[in-house]
């Protein structure tokens, strides 16, 4: 087996990883290697036809191909290796190797004085979920319907029903929809979409497609195919309200229900990770528990929006070629605990002496809010910080950013939290 | 008054427009969302993304999309005129499809090289 | 019009078993089955449980190739390559009355010839299976194992083709009539004449009765729904899990599979039908947590629902229809595990109406396959330099390569699915139930089968 050492290994050569490979040779890395399984790098936003990419961080409005395509542009130059067609098979924590195979390069074990874990997500899919009904052909997650309509160019199907308003079923609804498919209604159990409200609108509503909210799929008929769908309205423990059915004639189910982060090598390298996000419970430089492995983008936690992806996975990489250069973190951590409202953070723990200006906190939200809210940090009943908002919701991750010398005040645990202004 | 969700970023600010009073908008956080507001009230238009065949290439499709926006009722009719489309390949980020696409101004442009 | 020695009719476990206890010997085989592939109704959905033989009443036939077919079943697994694990297994006892019906199915057990059954106290049994509900005692039965139902099927039907025997799919039968030294069967793809015939078509096999005889015995198809969990649960127990039988039904049994993952079910409901129901898994659920309270089904990657061919006989069906025109039907529990005792007996039933059939001198009785995912680095090198395509990852979830996927469509009995390919390389079998690698296998599929992309689903 070839025996390799890189300064950086980039697992996963999505959004995330070429963000991350790119920052480590920004920041001194001299030789980077990005093993990517596909057989181009990009990951999921090779498929992502539609715009709407690179508000934020390019400050203008590209599609996901285009925006991959600017980062691969900047892969030439030297020091990045990129292994294609490349499966990492199983890493070693201690010694930061990463076993991989591939049909030009056989099996390799690829050293990395830094790893990066970069490997993104999967969808939920219909046994994780556990819909009745037959057990036929035409249900499809909406990422591999995505796939097969845009790369592959067949249609899944012709009377859609989308289970699920995540931000891809809403995006593949448009796309049925324009290219001659029938979208008969997005189904969302929870009383919220979500998807990001953009989605619903230029998505759903351009198209006059329902959105029926509280409502879930109790039964799938079919013989071979399905047939039809039956929907009914549930109640506030998301149990189906008799009566309320709704039945819809159609080929196809498209599910948009979630998005799981793929964690099987960390698990298998036994990092630790947290329940509330199945990522890795990582430092403020997006180190996890495991010295010198990093890890960042939807493997850690599930994004919205990849111009998140691309600014974590950059802190990522530009730590992961400080490890390489033997520059470690210093000082004790505090923990950054989910108060009311609050149902994850990234990161999870924060070493304040590392911190130079201040530490990005990602977040999301348990329920809808809107008014005068305020997020805050808090650290033994005392606020620290505290950012306006008027509006939060489940499906849209929230940032605020914690100042060093705000954080130089914490001990222990800070606390972030959702209030809401007394009435 | 009319009520809309603001599409030109992912904050999707919820826009009110006026449309008895010069199609005054409030509720956006920022001088585009006034002018998505305005416009999507006098003259809506969509960016259209889709994909062409390419033949001999390394893939089946090419994604486009419409280097503008076009107006939103002609969406299926762009869409419509790139069915049974084959550009060979190879093709460039950027490489013009079908100029002018149904008359709207806007063209057609590949977003990735095949 | 040429006439093969014997007509197979359904290549399910039993028709499969058949089919390759008959290849083996100098006769011509003719399989004919109704669906797409092998494998497809109550052979891929089941609980994959090759019994130890304690349930049937001794003297049944029932009795008989259980714990037969379990022994050959131990022998054919290995020598064919096929997936199967001597979990042993445990009945639980929860109360004084359960108690009672273990001694009876220890009693029952010694009288069919099971080895080392022995009933456990309530420690040796929490000692062994830490995740259990507490209980009074359970049935120890060191010789139950898990197989993967449909590559048990699968090996035994390619083995029978290797061997000279013909598999035609998408043949359904849809009449028979007795011609002058055996029958005519009547398909779509024409008739088949036969001078024997072998009616292993499960849940249709009395429609195949009442083609040449008298009803004389009716099938109460069975539906039974599952849980399948992902491989994080799969350690959750170790051996097969049942309950006694009780007002509720058979019991719930909760098990690791063949494959590493863990199945929980089935209920019972006199239904022909595939579909799963709010109501059916929320009891399956329940009563599985009575046996292990702690099981996640959050894990859940999977669920489906299998029918089982129940008859209203106590017994198999098994015997001449018709002269020349044998039944193999009612294969109810434990029929995976009957199935090669099954077919043992059903040569020599068709030996003595006079099939002459001596064995050959040389045929295949073995049977490899590549598994990537269970090979060590060194094997995985040297495997992948011989031969590249080992070296590209095609299911990720399964670590199945693409190599496995040409092997599988390489295979005597070729698939034409997706699910097809999912049988023979284990690709999509995984927790995203083939999200990512599906286009892939299609991809291969339709380039190494010469299917069109759209015809295959």
């Amino acid at each position: 087996m070839r025996e390799e050492l890189y300064d950086v290994v980039v697992i996963g050569g999505g959004p995330a990883g070429l963000a991350a490979a790119l920052a480590a040779r920004e920041n001194g890395a001299q030789s980077v290697l990005i093993l990517e399984r596909d057989t181009e790098p990009g990951g999921i936003l090779n498929q992502c036809i539609h715009n709407g990419f690179g508000l934020h961080w390019f400050k203008e409005e590209l599609t996901g191909p285009e925006y991959a395509g600017r980062f691969i542009a900047q892969l030439a130059g030297g020091g990045i290796d990129v292994a294609l067609d490349t499966m990492a098979l199983s890493l070693d924590a201690a010694t930061h190797t990463v076993c991989a195979v591939s049909r030009k390069d056989g099996m390799r074990a690829v050293r990395g004085k830094a790893v990066v874990l970069a490997m993104g997500c999967r969808e939920r899919t219909r046994g994780a979920i556990g819909i009745p009904g037959a057990r036929c052909a035409g249900i499809f997650t909406a990422g591999t319907a995505q796939r097969y309509v845009n790369v592959e160019g067949y249609m899944v199907g012709r009377r859609v029903l989308i289970l699920g308003s995540g931000d891809i079923g809403l995006i593949m609804a448009r796309r049925m929809t324009l290219e001659g498919a029938k979208v008969l209604a997005c189904v969302e159990v929870m009383p919220y979409s979500g998807g990001l409200a953009r989605n619903i609108a230029q998505c759903l509503n351009d198209f006059g497609i329902p959105l029926y909210l509280s409502h879930t799929i109790i039964d799938i008929e079919g013989d071979g195919r399905v047939e039809r769908a039956v929907v009914a309205k549930v109640d506030e423990h998301r149990r189906p309200i008799p009566g309320t059915e709704m039945t819809f004639e159609c080929d196809t189910i498209l599910l948009s229900v979630g998005l799981i982060p793929e964690n099987e090598l960390t698990r298998g390298a036994g990092i630790e990770l947290d329940a509330r996000t199945n990522g890795a419970a990582v430092y403020e430089n997006m180190e996890t528990a495991a010295p010198g492995v990093f890890a960042c983008g939807n493997v850690l936690h599930v994004h919205d929006l990849v111009d998140y992806v691309t600014a974590e996975s950059r802190r990522a990489g530009a730590a992961a070629a400080a490890y390489a250069r033997s520059e470690r973190a210093r000082g004790g951590a505090i923990s950054l605990a989910c108060g009311d409202g609050v149902s994850y953070t990234v990161p999870q723990r924060v070493r304040v002496e590392s911190v130079e200006k201040g530490v990005d906190v990602f977040f999301r939200v348990r329920r809808v809010f809107d008014g005068d809210l305020r997020v805050t940090a808090r650290c033994g009943g005392e606020v620290l910080a505290s950012f306006r908002r008027e509006h939060l919701a489940p499906g849209e991750m929230e940032r605020v950013t914690l100042p060093r010398v705000l954080l130089d005040k914490a001990r222990g645990t800070v606390t972030i939290s959702v209030e809401e202004a007394s009435v | 008054m009319r009520e809309l969700v603001c599409i030109v970023c992912p904050k999707g600010c919820r826009l009110h427009v006026d449309e008895e009073n010069g199609y005054k908008v409030t509720g956006n956080s920022c001088p585009r969302g006034e002018a998505y507001g305005r416009e999507e009230c006098t003259n809506p238009t969509r960016v259209v993304t889709s994909t062409v065949a390419v033949a001999g290439g390394a893939h089946p499709r090419c994604p486009v999309k419409t280097n503008r926006p076009v107006p939103k009722d002609r969406m299926f009719d762009v869409v419509r005129a790139l069915d049974g489309l084959v550009i060979p390949a190879p093709v460039a980020l950027g490489q013009v499809i079908v100029a002018d696409v149904c008359g709207t101004g806007a063209d057609i442009v590949a977003t990735r090289g095949v | 019009m040429h006439m093969v020695d014997v007509a197979v009719i359904g290549c399910g476990v039993t028709g499969a078993a058949v089919a390759c206890a008959l290849a083996r010997r100098d006769v011509s085989v003719l399989v004919l089955e109704a669906e797409n592939d092998v494998a497809m109704r109550t052979t891929k959905a089941n609980s994959g449980i090759l019994h130890a033989g304690y349930d049937p009443e001794p003297g049944t036939r029932m009795a008989k190739w259980n714990v037969r077919g379990a022994q050959l079943a131990k022998e054919l697994c290995e020598a064919l390559d096929v997936p199967r694990t001597e979990t042993g297994s445990l009945v639980l006892a929860f109360t004084d009355g359960e108690v009672r019906h273990l001694e009876q199915l220890l009693e029952r057990g010694r009288e069919n010839g099971v080895p080392g059954l022995r009933i456990l106290t309530a420690e040796e049994t929490a000692a062994m299976e830490p995740h259990l509900s507490p209980v009074k005692a359970a049935l120890y039965a060191p010789t139950a194992a898990v197989v993967s139902p449909w590559e048990y099927a699968l090996a035994m039907a390619e083995n029978a083709v290797e061997n000279g025997a013909e598999v035609r799919l998408s043949c359904p039968v849809t009449g028979a009539e007795p011609v002058d030294g055996g029958w005519l069967l009547h398909t779509p793809q024409g008739d088949v004449a036969a001078r024997f015939v072998v009616n292993a078509a499960g849940v249709h096999a009395g429609e195949v009765h009442e083609m040449v005889a008298p009803k004389s015995f009716e099938t109460i198809p069975c539906r039974g729904e599952y849980y399948l969990l992902d491989k994080s649960e799969g350690t959750r127990v170790h051996s097969v899990i049942f309950q006694c039988p009780n007002e509720l039904g058979k019991g719930v049994l909760v098990a690791p599979t063949a494959h590493g993952n863990l199945i929980v079910g089935p209920n019972a409901e006199d239904v022909d039908s595939t579909a799963n129901t709010a109501a059916g898994l929320a009891f399956v659920a329940e009563m599985a947590r009575k046996s292990v309270p702690d099981v996640d089904l959050r894990q859940n990657i999977r669920n489906f629902a299998g029918v089982r061919a129940n008859t209203d006989q106590k017994d198999f069906v098994f015997g001449f229809a018709a002269p020349g025109f044998v039944d193999l039907a009612g294969m109810k529990s434990p029929g995976l595990t009957a199935a090669p005792a099954a077919a043992e007996d059903t040569v020599a039933l068709l030996m003595s109406a006079g099939l002459g059939a001596p064995e050959k001198e040389n045929c295949v009785r073995t049977r490899r396959r590549v598994r990537f995912r269970e090979l060590s680095n060194e094997e995985r090198a040297a495997l992948v330099t011989k031969q590249p395509a080992y070296g590209r990852v095609v299911c990720r979830c399964e670590t199945v390569t693409e190599g496995e996927i040409l092997d599988a469509c390489r295979s005597p009995i070729p698939p034409c699915s997706i699910d097809g390919v999912k049988r023979r390389a284990g690709s999509g079998m995984g927790r995203c139930q083939g999200g990512f690698c599906s286009p892939r296998v299609l991809e291969i599929l339709s380039r190494e089968c010469g299917i069109d992309p759209l015809d295959i689903t």
